[in-house]
């Protein structure tokens, strides 16, 4: 479903991507784990069409997106969750999901997933009328998934869904990644808590300083030497 | 004492006129700061230029005033949205203060290439109303008065009912929430941005018109003192904050209105600026804004 070749991706002169190949097949969870600092999120926001590689393509349902503005890329069913949520914090939950929706038309359509969405996410629904900036990091999270499921992604690209949240947050976080790729989304999910991440793929990369170091099957890199000392303190 | 309360009255008519229309001129340097965050200097401009779309309107094709002003609208919505592309879209990643340096540019370009086309002599702006006085018990106030307080309010309506409850003014909200959040909800930036400018730019024309039928005289230059009072209303509501843009520009209008009226009319214009150091020492995200530190 998306293939990186070989991208490189600059700051100005600092040399954040240096090379990187990824494949995502489609139906599956990739995911791509990494200290602070690897490169993650300058991949997806490549990905996304936020920032330009200098070199190499991204290919997305077998076209070469690279260098597309990012609307179009999001209008081809790709969708980013930004790491650090990035909800419009001056809007109420509900205008955050019907900005969502920003590209559809479809009324029946963004009514049937918006209430997909508020059965996901019960919280959203009894804090609809609220703004956004009072949320929880719990809440916001699910904010900006709910959000990004409006527009009725094919591939969904989630930047550490976990960051900041108490251990009961992430599972429930977890088990609804889960539930939305057994709905048919294809997800390519970046995060620092590799076992959370690693439980739930199918397959995943490991990045180091913008290059991908190694990459395996999910249980493959579990049982690894080198990820467990890494990455999975022991 | 009744005569100074009178006169109170009176100038609070006269300010909250002239105030309307600072306000419809700061609405499009808060419109576009809270895009792009930039300072638009050459917005005064856009003013002047709907003047003289105005009074082209009204002068050469007989049109009656509110044609003429709606005419006048969509011109320089045009001209903002052509200013935008060829001046500021190519500097977007530029320093800002490259792209201030450029917007003063754009200003003197429009400024002395309106005294080039259209000669520096003041013209008379034709009068589209036949000036009527109004009584309200010891008060008066003149059509203009009234023409610009009702055009104003109906312009402010239908621009808080297109940002707040229009698609298009969601995206912009959005956009100068967080720019990249909203490109990753399917928002075209660049589509966006022009909106910004044509509204801002159409709602600074209506002021022009505005102040002809008010002056009867409009002149290349006119948009310089107002520019640089509606940035300070703009500073006073909270730049970047609608509401805060209308809010800032009739304080400043009756304020100026009552120096005038109470102390003299010299002092006016220290008088504006008197209240940007003031709201800058005190409260320098203004009135509405939450004082809080730019984000990184
Ligand atoms: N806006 C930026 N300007 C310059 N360098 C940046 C910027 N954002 C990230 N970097 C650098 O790029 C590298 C990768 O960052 P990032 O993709 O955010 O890593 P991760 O998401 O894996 O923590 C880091 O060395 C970081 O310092
Ligand atoms: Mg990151």
């Amino acid at each position: 479903m998306l293939r990186v070749e070989d991208i490189n991706v600059y700051y100005g002169a600092i040399h954040a991507i240096k090379g990187i190949s990824l494949n995502v097949p489609d139906g599956e969870i990739v995911a791509l784990i990494g200290s602070n600092g690897a490169g993650k999120s300058t991949t997806l926001r490549t990905i996304s069409g936020l920032m330009k590689p200098k070199t190499g393509r991204i290919i997305y349902e077998d076209r070469d997106i690279s260098g597309m503005p990012a609307h179009k890329i999001v209008s081809m069913g790709l969708c980013q969750v930004p790491e650090g949520r990035h909800v419009f914090a001056n809007m109420t939950v509900m205008e955050n999901l019907e900005l969502g929706a920003y590209l559809r038309k479809d009324k029946d359509g963004i009514a049937k997933d918006l209430e997909d969405v508020f059965e996901k996410f019960p919280r959203l629904l009894e804090r609809k009328d609220q703004l956004s900036g009072t949320l929880s990091g719990g809440e916001q999270q699910m904010l900006a998934m709910g959000r990004a499921l409006m527009s009725r992604p094919k591939l969904l690209l989630l930047d550490e869904p976990s960051m900041g949240l108490a251990p009961l947050l992430v599972k429930e976080i977890f088990n609804i990644i889960k539930e939305i790729n057994a709905g048919g989304t294809t997800v390519l999910l970046v995060e620092q808590n590799a076992n959370m991440a690693l439980s739930i793929a199918d397959k995943a990369y490991v990045l180091e300083t913008g290059r991908i170091t190694l990459s395996g099957t999910a249980q493959e890199l579990a049982s690894s030497e080198a990820v467990r000392k890494a990455y999975l303190g022991g | 004492m009744d005569t100074l309360l009178h006169q109170f009255f009176q100038q609070l008519i006269n300010g909250i006129s002239l105030g309307s229309i600072y306000a419809l001129i700061a609405l499009g340097y808060t419109m576009i700061y809270g895009i792009i965050k930039l300072i638009n200097f050459a917005h005064g401009d856009i003013y002047m230029l709907g003047a003289y779309f105005g009074f082209f309107a009204t002068t050469q094709l007989g049109l009656s005033f509110i044609p003429a002003i709606i005419l006048s609208m969509a011109c320089a919505a045009l001209v903002g949205i052509i200013i935008e592309r060829i001046a500021y879209k190519p500097m977007r990643n530029a320093p800002r203060i490259a792209i201030l340096i450029t917007a003063i540019g754009v200003s003197f370009f429009l400024e002395y290439g309106m005294i080039l086309l259209v000669s520096p002599q003041p013209r008379t702006f034709p009068a589209v109303f036949t000036p009527t006085v109004y009584n309200f018990g010891p008060l008066v106030a003149n059509s203009q008065q009234i023409v610009i307080l009702v055009s104003a309010i109906i312009l402010m309506a239908v621009l808080t009912y297109i940002v707040n409850k229009t698609k298009a003014g969601k995206a912009m909200r959005a956009v100068s929430f967080d720019a990249d959040a909203a490109r990753l909800m399917g928002i075209n930036i660049d589509r966006v941005i022009s909106m910004t400018f044509a509204l801002g730019s159409a709602l600074a024309a209506a002021g022009g018109v505005l102040v002809g039928v008010y002056y009867n005289s409009i002149d290349p230059l006119m948009g310089m003192m107002p520019g640089l009072k509606a940035f300070v209303a703009a500073v006073l509501g909270g730049i970047g904050i609608i509401p805060g843009a209308m809010i800032g520009g009739i304080i400043l209008g009756v304020v100026e209105a009552m120096v005038s009226g109470f102390i003299s009319s010299t002092f006016r214009d220290a008088a504006a600026f008197g209240i940007l150091i003031l709201i800058l020492l005190y409260k320098p995200a203004g009135l509405l804004g939450k004082n809080v530190r730019e984000k990184v």
